[in-house]
C-alpha cells in the first residue's frame, strides 16, 4: 500500500477540527499551570514548613505518568462525587503536572534574579507583595521564559494522552480514521507532520518573546 | 481477601513489564543517544544533517504518535510487528533522540584544553574521544540524563495505547473488574513513584562514581 495523497486531502479537515482541540487544551492547560506553578513557587518560598510540605507531593506529580493521573482523575474523582468531562479532565490534569514542572523553573528564576535587587526592595521599604509585584517577577520574566516556551511544547506532545479519555483530539481522530477506513498510514503520518508543524510554531514564538522581553526588561 | 491478593499479583506482574519495558528501551535510547550525539559532530555535513533529521522527528512528533504509527501504519508498507519490539522501539528512538541533545552538549562541554592537550600527545580521534574527552562528557552529562530516564518510566504508561499489558493497561482493566478505582490507581501511582526513586538514586550512585573524571573547572577571563 502507498501512501495516498488524495485520501490525505480528503481527511485534513476531520484532522483539523481534531488539532484545534489538542491545541485549546494545551493553551488553557498552560494558562492555568502558569499560575498554579507561580503560586507553588511563592509558597515555597514564604515559609520553610510550606517547602517541606510542599517538596513531596511535587515530586509525587513530576516522577509519576501523567497518563495514570488522567485515568486517576477521570476515573476516581467520580467516587467522591465529582464527575468531569474529558475536557475537563484534560485541562485539570495536564495543568496540575505542569504546575509542579513550572514551579521549579520559577523557583530557578526567582533565584536568578539578582540579590542586590532583594535588597534594594527591602531598603526601599516596600512590602511584600510590592516587591514581587514592581521588583522580582518583572526581572524574572525574562529568565523563565526559554524553560516555560520549552514546557508547552512538552505538553502539546503529551496532550495525546488524552485519547485515552476518548477526549476528541488529534490521534483520537486520526485512529478512528484508522478504525474505519483501514488506512493508518495517511492519518497517523498527518498527524505527526502536524505536530512537527505545531512544535516549531511554538519555537519560533517562544524565541521571538525571548528576545523582545530580554531587550526591555533585564537589568543587569 | 483472596480478591484483593489476586489484584496485587495482577499489577505486580504489571509492574514488572513495566520494570522490562523499561530497561530494553532504555538500553536502546542510551545507545542512540550515543551514537546520534557524537553524530551530530561528525566532520561529514550529510552524516549531521540526517541525524538532526532523525532527532528533529522523534522529538517533534509526539511518542503516542510514534507508537501508533509504528504499530498500526507500519504494517501497511510490509513491516508488521508485535506490540513488544514496537514499544521498545518508539521508546528508544524517541528518547535516544532526547538523550542525544544531551550527549552532544556534554561533548561540546568539555573544555577545549582537554582536545588540544590530547592532539599533543598525539593521540588519534578516536583515542582521544575514548579515553579523554568522552570520561569527561560522561560526568557532565548524568544529572540531565537522570530525568531523560524518568521521563522515559513515566512513557512506558502510553504502550498501553498499544494494548501492552504494563502497570497502567492492567489498572484500567483491573477497574473494569472491581471498580476499586481510588486504591487501584492510588497504589499504581505509588508504585511507579518508587520506581522513578530507584532509577533517581542508581544514577547518583553512577554519578559519584564517575566524578572522579570530571574535568578542571575552568576560569574565564571576562
Amino acid at each position: 500500500m502507498r501512501f495516498d495523497f488524495k485520501f490525505a486531502l480528503e481527511i485534513l479537515p476531520l484532522l483539523m477540527k481534531g488539532a484545534a482541540m489538542t491545541v485549546l487544551v494545551t493553551f488553557l492547560a498552560f494558562a492555568l499551570a502558569i499560575v498554579g506553578g507561580l503560586i507553588l513557587a511563592l509558597l515555597r518560598r514564604a515559609h520553610r514548613n510550606l517547602d517541606r510540605a510542599l517538596r513531596l507531593p511535587i515530586e509525587f506529580i513530576r516522577s509519576t505518568p501523567l497518563l495514570v493521573q488522567i485515568l486517576f482523575i477521570y476515573l476516581g474523582f467520580p467516587t467522591v462525587g465529582i464527575v468531569l468531562t474529558a475536557f475537563q479532565t484534560g485541562v485539570l490534569a495536564m495543568a496540575l503536572h505542569y504546575s509542579c514542572y513550572l514551579s521549579e523553573i520559577y523557583r530557578a528564576g526567582l533565584e536568578g534574579v539578582q540579590r542586590g535587587q532583594w535588597d534594594a526592595a527591602t531598603a526601599l521599604n516596600f512590602n511584600t507583595l510590592d516587591r514581587y509585584r514592581a521588583i522580582i517577577l518583572p526581572q524574572m520574566v525574562p529568565l523563565v521564559v526559554p524553560a516555560a516556551g520549552n514546557l508547552l511544547v512538552y505538553m502539546f506532545k503529551d496532550s495525546p494522552l488524552l485519547a485515552a479519555i476518548s477526549l476528541v483530539e488529534l490521534v483520537f481522530v486520526a485512529s478512528k480514521i484508522g478504525a474505519e477506513s483501514f488506512r493508518y498510514l495517511e492519518p497517523m503520518t498527518l498527524v505527526g507532520a502536524i505536530f512537527l508543524v505545531m512544535g516549531l510554531a511554538t519555537a519560533r514564538f517562544v524565541a521571538l518573546l525571548e528576545g523582545r522581553l530580554g531587550a526591555t526588561w533585564i537589568k543587569r | 481477601m483472596n480478591k484483593f491478593l489476586e489484584s496485587a499479583t495482577l499489577l505486580a506482574g504489571g509492574a514488572l513489564v513495566t520494570v522490562e519495558l523499561f530497561l530494553l528501551s532504555a538500553i536502546l535510547a542510551i545507545a542512540m543517544s550515543v551514537i546520534a550525539g557524537l553524530l551530530r559532530l561528525a566532520p561529514s555535513r550529510i552524516v549531521r544533517v540526517a541525524t538532526a533529521c532523525y532527532v528533529e522527528v522523534f522529538r517533534g512528533t509526539s511518542l503516542v504518535v510514534q507508537l501508533f504509527w509504528l504499530y498500526f501504519a507500519l504494517p501497511t508498507l510490509g513491516i508488521s510487528l508485535e506490540a513488544f519490539p514496537v514499544a521498545i522501539l518508539a521508546l528508544g528512538l524517541c528518547f535516544g533522540a532526547y538523550g542525544s541533545e544531551v550527549v552532544r552538549g556534554a561533548i561540546r562541554g568539555v573544555s577545549s584544553g582537554q582536545y588540544e592537550a590530547a592532539t599533543a600527545l598525539n593521540m588519534g580521534r578516536w583515542v582521544r574521544m575514548r579515553s579523554v574527552v568522552f570520561p569527561q562528557a560522561l560526568a557532565l552529562l548524568l544529572p540531565p540524563y537522570t530525568n531523560i530516564l524518568v521521563q522515559l518510566l513515566k512513557s512506558t504508561a502510553a504502550a498501553s495505547f498499544i494494548t501492552i499489558p504494563e502497570l497502567a493497561f492492567r489498572a484500567t482493566s483491573l477497574n473494569q473488574v472491581t471498580f476499586a478505582t481510588v486504591p487501584i490507581f492510588a497504589s499504581v501511582l505509588i508504585v511507579y513513584f518508587l520506581i522513578s526513586l530507584a532509577i533517581s538514586q542508581s544514577m547518583r550512585i553512577l554519578e559519584r562514581r564517575t566524578g572522579k573524571w570530571r574535568g578542571p573547572v575552568v576560569v574565564r577571563a571576562t
